[in-house]
């Protein structure tokens, strides 16, 4: 491969907010490509990658992660500040992630519960989403997200042009790739038709049902689906956890899984 | 053309006449819960014994000891597939050093493909994907070469679903045109018909036996039961004028707090057309590919057009699928789109029934 | 071979800014034969392929016997179009078609024409415009209605300042919101239907902009007596295949990139006064 390093390369940079890092993991992935990415895109701060810096202006910053304590509310504005486009990578950063179900709950509580210094934690009551705390340019959804996702935004920066926004459900991919429904041939609680596509329909491909993990599509008929779940036997409250799991912070499963879990505990 | 008669045992010769003939098989088998159109070398690869039991939202394989291979109505998938691929490049573009566009379509491997066990809901709908891709803007090269090397072996269908309603639609359950061969299966052999001259060459090859009077009785009982069998039907043949003088009926709205909107049954629909443009430029900005894909109008990229979206909600989505499906399509293509498969119906996985809905509202329409 | 759904490489001859936000692309093909050989009418419409982005459907709006460049004015709303707005002369990008039927301009010789547009459709009817002008002797009168959101979205302001003044021409436009110097009415296009100098069976309207703008036009024009079959209007809608296969474009059973863009007012009339068809 002939790696020419352009001249006025694009910065960028990838912060890290509170996540497990998975994220990040889709740029270390790309193998090849990320010598290939890497002379297209300067990276200036990533720390997984050993590069920091995270003053530096840049034209696009990854931000992975939610915002769950003073310091993130603080940063999340210097980055915002520092960067031309701002991209939000992951179910924690587009939805609050999994850490947004103390938002649902007392969260000062479970602290005290689990930590025997509940004093040292200074998180925030909540977790949410980057964009509600900063102008987010591009989304992208998925616990973690993938390569190809990252490729397709850059590229399509990189040629000048608005990233397509990837938002029809789960289930479009699953029958292009001719999988056959598990909701349908096998009774599983399958969360594709209200879920984001994006992922490849990997769970359905290998015979599972799919847990939602790239969020709600557009225009989910969660109420449609929670009724279908409930015809297979699961019980109201568990089709809630349904809901209420990675992207329980995300507006449409927020509704539709405090709806089951109240409605019926 | 009635040419003769299989036995059961001998059926392999059939496979080994079309491989002989340079056709890679395709047939049904059980994967992943459902029958699906697989690749088969053997008889044996045939999924003897096989029922399905479909209801609305509903699809499940039984075993039984029965010695047929064709005892099942269908699978999520019809012929689409084959010809309109659910993802496909088109041509793909190269940036030349100078800043020059270069321009190639992508063809299909040319391949020789034999396809088992056809319904006769599936080549009324090949028939009609015919004519949309081959039709009078002119023809899809891509559809028209895969389409062009499909040896199709039609089997009538003894089993309808509980779904099926192709009696209504008048497409089955007889296969009657379409085909290269025919099967009927009984329970002791085939009986063979040609519906092609390439059909009647690899019939001839099969050195058939004469078909009994008892056989031929036995086809007729058979072919009797499954067109009594169905209790589904459609309010009518051609909808267009009810359904278009009714866009503003309640039903809509009602269907939509249902309809999950995910397009299955689009997907699995064997006449549905839809599709997008795909375009995925390599990361190093040298090269980029343009694909299309299965799209639906059930999704919001469907009917987007800078800024607006003309059907951004499930009513608009679900009334055009519908409208289109048994009503604009006798404009287009002088027949409904429905072939009575009853997929849309089984896929669906809040088990919403066609026949339902245009029976609502079609009939009745005022007193809702 | 059939290579139905292949663009051609074509060049930028000359990006001229019209506003802001729109532009005109002067284009053509790299290919002198496959050049010389192109042929469309005013209406039809090019797919335009931004290399590693995709195609957007754009209109034709130079003159058909203009031999040497073909010309597409664009207003940057969307991802592609954004893009496109960015070519410079000497790039290069893909172009199939033409497509789709375009203005009834045969049916259109010696009788007075008018031309409504609304909102952003402006490019597809200023072809005809164009080619009325060209043509002077041919036609009848002309009227022409223009209305725009904002004052500011007025392109070829200049030309229409010059249309105003020659004979035989009248010139209407309007906009919602109006701006200091604003020569024009401020209100809709519709307002202007009173001072339009209509003779009904002389007259053939072609109209595109939004489809609610021409509803109302089209009343106005029948209450003025102008029949049905002289009524024609250009309509949008997705397209991403052009020659009828996708399905994206569909209002009931017409494809509006075959069967249209440019319709016969009785033939979608009914179609046009149902929300989300």
């Amino acid at each position: 491969m002939s790696t020419v390093v352009a001249k006025d390369r694009p910065r960028a940079a990838v912060h890290k907010f509170a996540s497990c890092d998975g994220c990040q993991l889709a740029f270390l992935n790309l193998g090849e490509d990320l010598l290939l990415l890497s002379s297209l895109v300067e990276f200036v701060h990533f720390a997984e990658a050993g590069l920091v810096n995270p003053e530096a202006p840049v034209d696009i910053a990854f931000v992975e992660g939610s915002i769950g304590t003073i310091r993130d509310v603080e940063r999340i504005q210097r980055v915002r500040a520092r960067s031309r486009y701002l991209v939000a990578i992951g179910a924690c950063a587009t939805a609050g992630g999994l850490q947004a179900l103390r938002n649902l709950a007392d969260g000062q509580a479970w602290i005290a519960d689990v930590y025997a210094s509940p004093g040292y934690v200074e998180s925030l009551e909540t977790s949410t989403a980057v964009a509600q705390h900063v102008k987010v340019d591009l989304e992208l959804w998925g616990c973690p997200v993938n390569s190809r996702q990252l490729i397709a935004a850059v590229r399509a920066l990189l040629f000048g042009v608005v990233p397509l926004e990837e938002h029809d459900k789960v289930c479009m991919e699953c029958k292009r790739a001719q999988v056959v429904c598990v909701m349908v041939a096998q009774g599983l609680p399958c969360m594709g038709p209200v879920t984001r596509t994006g992922c490849g329909a990997l769970c359905p491909s290998f015979g599972r049902d799919c847990y939602a993990c790239y969020g709600p599509a557009e225009n989910p008929n969660t109420e449609a689906l929670g009724r279908r779940l409930e015809g297979l036997g699961i019980a109201p409250a568990a089709i809630g956890r349904r809901f209420l799991a990675i992207n329980n912070g995300a507006p449409p499963f927020t509704e539709a899984g405090l709806r089951r879990v109240h409605g019926h505990d | 053309m009635e040419t003769g008669f299989l036995p059961r045992g001998r059926f392999q010769e059939l496979l080994a006449v079309l491989h002989r003939s340079g056709y890679r098989c395709l047939g049904p088998q059980v994967r992943d819960g459902a029958i699906v159109y697989a690749a088969i070398s053997v008889a044996e690869d045939l999924p003897r014994g096989a029922r399905d039991h479909q209801a609305a939202g509903h699809y499940r394989i039984e075993q039984t000891a029965s010695p047929r291979y064709f005892g099942w109505a269908n699978g999520p998938q019809a012929l689409k597939p084959l010809v309109f691929a659910p993802q496909e490049v088109l041509w793909r573009a190269r940036r030349q050093a100078d800043g020059g566009l270069e321009l190639h379509q992508e063809m299909p491997p040319a391949e020789r493909l034999a396809v088992i066990g056809v319904r006769a809901c599936d080549l009324a709908a090949l028939a009609l994907q015919d004519r949309h891709f081959l039709g009078a803007a002119g023809d899809d090269p891509h559809y028209a070469a895969r389409r062009a090397e499909l040896f199709l072996v039609a089997v009538h269908c003894s089993d309808p679903s509980d779904v099926c309603f192709c009696v209504s639609t008048g497409d089955g359950p007889q296969a009657s045109s379409g085909f290269d061969l025919a099967l009927c299966e009984l329970d002791s052999g085939f009986i063979v018909e040609s519906g092609s001259d390439r059909g009647a060459v690899v019939a001839a090859e099969l050195k058939l036996e004469a078909v009994g009077a008892d056989a031929r009785a036995a086809a007729a009982r058979q072919a009797d039961a499954a067109r009594t069998r169905q209790h589904r039907s459609l309010p009518g043949r051609d909808l267009r004028a009810v359904l278009f003088a009714n866009l503003e009926h309640p039903r809509w709205g009602e269907v939509a707090g249902r309809c999950l909107a995910c397009g299955n049954c689009t997907s699995v629909c064997p006449t549905c057309f839809c599709h997008a443009s795909v375009e995925t430029p390599a990361l190093d900005g040298g090269a980029s590919v343009h694909a299309r894909a299965w799209d639906s109008c059930f999704s919001q990229g469907h009917s987007y057009i800078h800024g607006l979206t003309v059907r951004s909600d499930t009513r608009t989505r679900y009334r055009q699928w519908l409208t289109h499906k048994l009503g604009s399509w006798h404009g287009q293509f002088g027949r409904s789109g429905c072939v009575g498969c009853g997929r849309c119906i089984s896929w669906c996985p809040v088990g919403i029934d066609i026949t339902e809905e245009a029976a609502a509202v079609c009939t009745g329409a005022a007193d809702e | 071979m059939n290579e139905l759904l292949l663009p051609h490489e074509a060049e930028v001859a000359e990006c001229v800014r019209e506003s802001p936000t729109v532009f005109t692309l002067r284009l053509r093909f790299r290919d002198s034969v496959r050049h010389g050989r192109y042929r469309f009418a005013p209406g039809q419409f090019n797919m335009l392929y931004l290399y590693g982005v995709g195609e957007v459907p754009i209109s034709i709006v130079s003159d058909p016997l203009d031999d040497t460049l073909f010309d597409h004015t664009i207003r940057a709303v969307g991802r592609v179009t954004r893009g496109l707005a960015q070519l410079r002369a000497g790039d290069r990008l893909g172009i199939r078609g033409p497509y789709g039927r375009g203005w009834p301009l045969p049916q259109a010789q010696g009788r007075d024409v008018m031309i409504i547009t609304g909102g952003l459709g402006c490019a597809p009817a200023v072809s005809v415009i164009n080619y009325v002008m060209r043509r002077r002797e041919n036609f009848g009168e002309l009227i022409i209605m223009q209305g725009v959101k904002h004052a500011d979205d007025l392109i070829w302001a200049e030309r229409y300042r010059r249309w105003s003044t020659l004979a035989h021409t009248q010139v209407l436009v309007a906009a919602d919101v109006g701006s200091a110097l604003w020569p024009w009415h401020v209100g809709h296009v519709t307002d202007l239907f009173a001072r339009a100098r209509i003779d009904a069976h002389k007259s053939i309207v072609m109209m595109c902009g939004p489809e609610g703008m021409m509803r109302i036009a089209a009343d106005l024009l029948r209450a003025r007596g102008v029949s049905e079959s002289a009524i024609w209007l250009s309509m949008e809608r997705s397209m991403q295949c052009a020659v009828g296969h996708c399905g994206h474009c569909q209002i009931g059973g017409k494809f509006v990139c075959t069967d249209g863009p440019v319709f016969n007012y009785a033939e979608i009339r009914d179609l046009l006064s149902v929300r989300g068809l």
